[in-house]
Order: C-alpha cells, then sequence, then structure tokens
C-alpha cells in the first residue's frame, strides 16, 4: 500500500520538468536517462561524456540534497528477488537501447516535443507494464 | 562551469524523482495495479513534468541554439519501426517485474538500499549488449540533427 500523494508528485513532475527544460535551454539536450547513460558505456561511449557524468553525478546525489532540503525521508519498498532484480534490470537495458529511450526521454521529453515516436513508445510500455503487473499481481499471484 | 550546471541540473531532476515518489517501486507499481492497489500518483508527476516542458521547450527551442553548446541535439527519426515497438514493449516487461526504470533507479543509487544498486547492475549489462547488437543503428539520441538558427 503506499498513500496518493497528488501535489507532492505534481511538484516532483514538475521539477524534473523544469531540470529537462534547463538541460535544453543550457545544453540543448534531451533529458532521457537511457540515452546519457548510453552515451558512457562501450560500445557507444561518446566524447562529450562530461555533462552526462556530472548529470547523473547530480542524479545519485539527490538523496543528500533532498533529505537536507525537504527534510523528508526517501520512501522505498521492494518485494523483488536478487535474480528478478537482475533479470529485471537486463531486461529493462535491452528494450529501453532497442527502444531509443525510457520514461524521461520518451514520456517527458518526446511527448513535450509532440513526437509521434515518443507517442507510440510511451503507449507501448505503459501498456505493457500494467499487463506485466497484472499478470505479476493477480495471475500469478503476489 | 558547463559541467556544474549539468550536474545541478541531475541534482534537480533526482529531487524531482524523489520528491514525487518515482524512487519507490512500490509507488510506481500501484500505478499499474488498476485492479488492487490503485494510486495514480504516477499520472500527476508526468502531468506536472509534461506541464513544464510543453511550456519551456517552446520558449526555449525557438531561440535557435543553447546557451553552452553551438545547437540542439533533436532526435529527427520519425518511423514507428519495430525495435521501437519491441523494444518499448520489453522495457514495460522488466518495469512491470521491478517496478524500477532508468530515470527512477538513478537517484536511488546512493539511498542505501542494496535494490538500485543490483538492478542498474542488470541495466547497465543490457544496454551494452543491445548496443552492440544493434550496431551503429541504436540508442535514443542516435539519429541526431544539427538543428541550426
Amino acid at each position: 500500500m503506499t498513500e496518493f500523494t497528488p501535489i507532492q508528485s505534481l511538484a516532483g513532475g514538475a521539477l524534473i520538468g523544469l531540470a529537462a527544460v534547463l538541460l535544453m535551454a543550457v545544453h540543448g539536450r534531451i533529458a532521457g536517462v537511457t540515452g546519457i547513460l548510453a552515451g558512457l558505456l562501450p560500445p557507444r561511449i561518446v566524447s562529450d561524456w562530461g555533462w552526462r557524468l556530472a548529470f547523473l553525478g547530480g542524479m545519485i546525489s539527490a538523496p543528500l540534497v533532498f533529505q537536507a532540503v525537504a527534510n523528508m525521508p526517501v520512501s522505498y519498498q521492494s518485494s523483488a528477488s536478487v535474480a528478478t532484480l537482475i533479470v529485471g534490470g537486463i531486461i529493462v537495458g535491452v528494450g529501453v537501447t532497442f527502444g531509443s529511450g525510457c520514461t524521461s526521454g520518451h514520456g517527458v521529453c518526446g511527448l513535450a516535443r509532440l513526437s509521434p515516436r515518443s507517442l507510440a513508445a510511451t503507449l507501448t510500455f505503459m501498456t505493457s507494464t500494467a499487463i506485466t503487473v497484472f499478470v505479476v499481481r493477480h495471475v500469478l499471484g503476489g | 562551469m558547463k559541467f556544474v550546471l549539468a550536474g545541478l541540473f541531475g541534482v534537480i531532476f533526482g529531487c524531482g524523482i524523489l520528491l514525487s515518489g518515482m524512487g519507490n517501486p512500490a509507488k510506481v507499481l500501484n500505478f499499474f495495479d488498476f485492479a488492487g492497489r490503485w494510486d495514480p500518483s504516477l499520472a500527476f508527476v508526468m502531468g506536472g513534468a509534461l506541464m513544464v516542458t510543453m511550456i519551456g521547450y517552446r520558449l526555449v527551442l525557438p531561440r535557435g541554439a543553447p546557451l553552452l553548446e553551438a545547437s540542439f541535439a533533436l532526435p529527427t527519426n520519425t518511423k514507428l519501426d519495430a525495435p521501437l515497438l519491441g523494444g518499448s514493449a520489453l522495457f514495460g516487461v522488466g518495469w512491470g517485474i521491478t517496478g524500477f526504470c532508468p530515470g527512477g533507479v538513478v537517484p536511488m543509487l546512493a539511498s542505501g538500499h542494496a535494490g538500485p544498486v543490483i538492478f542498474v547492475g542488470g541495466l547497465i549489462a543490457g544496454i551494452i549488449v543491445a548496443s552492440a547488437a544493434r550496431g551503429m543503428m541504436s540508442t535514443p539520441a542516435k539519429p541526431v540533427a544539427v538543428v541550426s538558427p
């Protein structure tokens, strides 16, 4: 059970959007975490790795800043086993690479640009996630 | 200076994820669980993010160029092809069994929990293997056009 948090989620979403707009305004880049990360990994290591590393480093340090500024705990609940996490991570990595993006790149930046590819991708992964959750929780039981 | 700003934007992005609750796998999964413990919060996250980017991009992109680079790097591919749809469907399966997506999990790496670190290990392996498999045609920022003023 998680509590419905419309205000916090809306405000958090606005911060995500703000970061995406600023990254575009200053660096001219899409704030897609898949693309940013993939540019730092073989075989696609790119020459403009500096801003990518800095952006991801900033994301990683967010819990420290968040707890200091907002004085709120970082909530985390997961029942996934180690095997599920590893397999799930691999599946997500393969999926977002072939799909050219994830929730941030397609679902936020791409939709904001009215990209047909991002709309198709977002509808596809939202649907497939919902089906997967239904199967895991209500068919297989969980 | 360039990198300091990019780092700051990363902090803002990460704090947005944490404030929104999207770093919590259970909260993400509950959004998709219409038949069970439905938590509509994720829709508000997407809504908040889209309101800001829809307006913000329209103010920024007409400027012709970003502040610290010569041009905007924007995808130009418009084809709805099999890799896009198949990859996205696969992504949903992994998101659905774990509750983690790339943007949601990175800000959780230093949260003190092992789960995000383990997931990111798999994520990195998956990206490397799939990028190699796709060869030179792959990844999100690939078909990048130099958009001049």
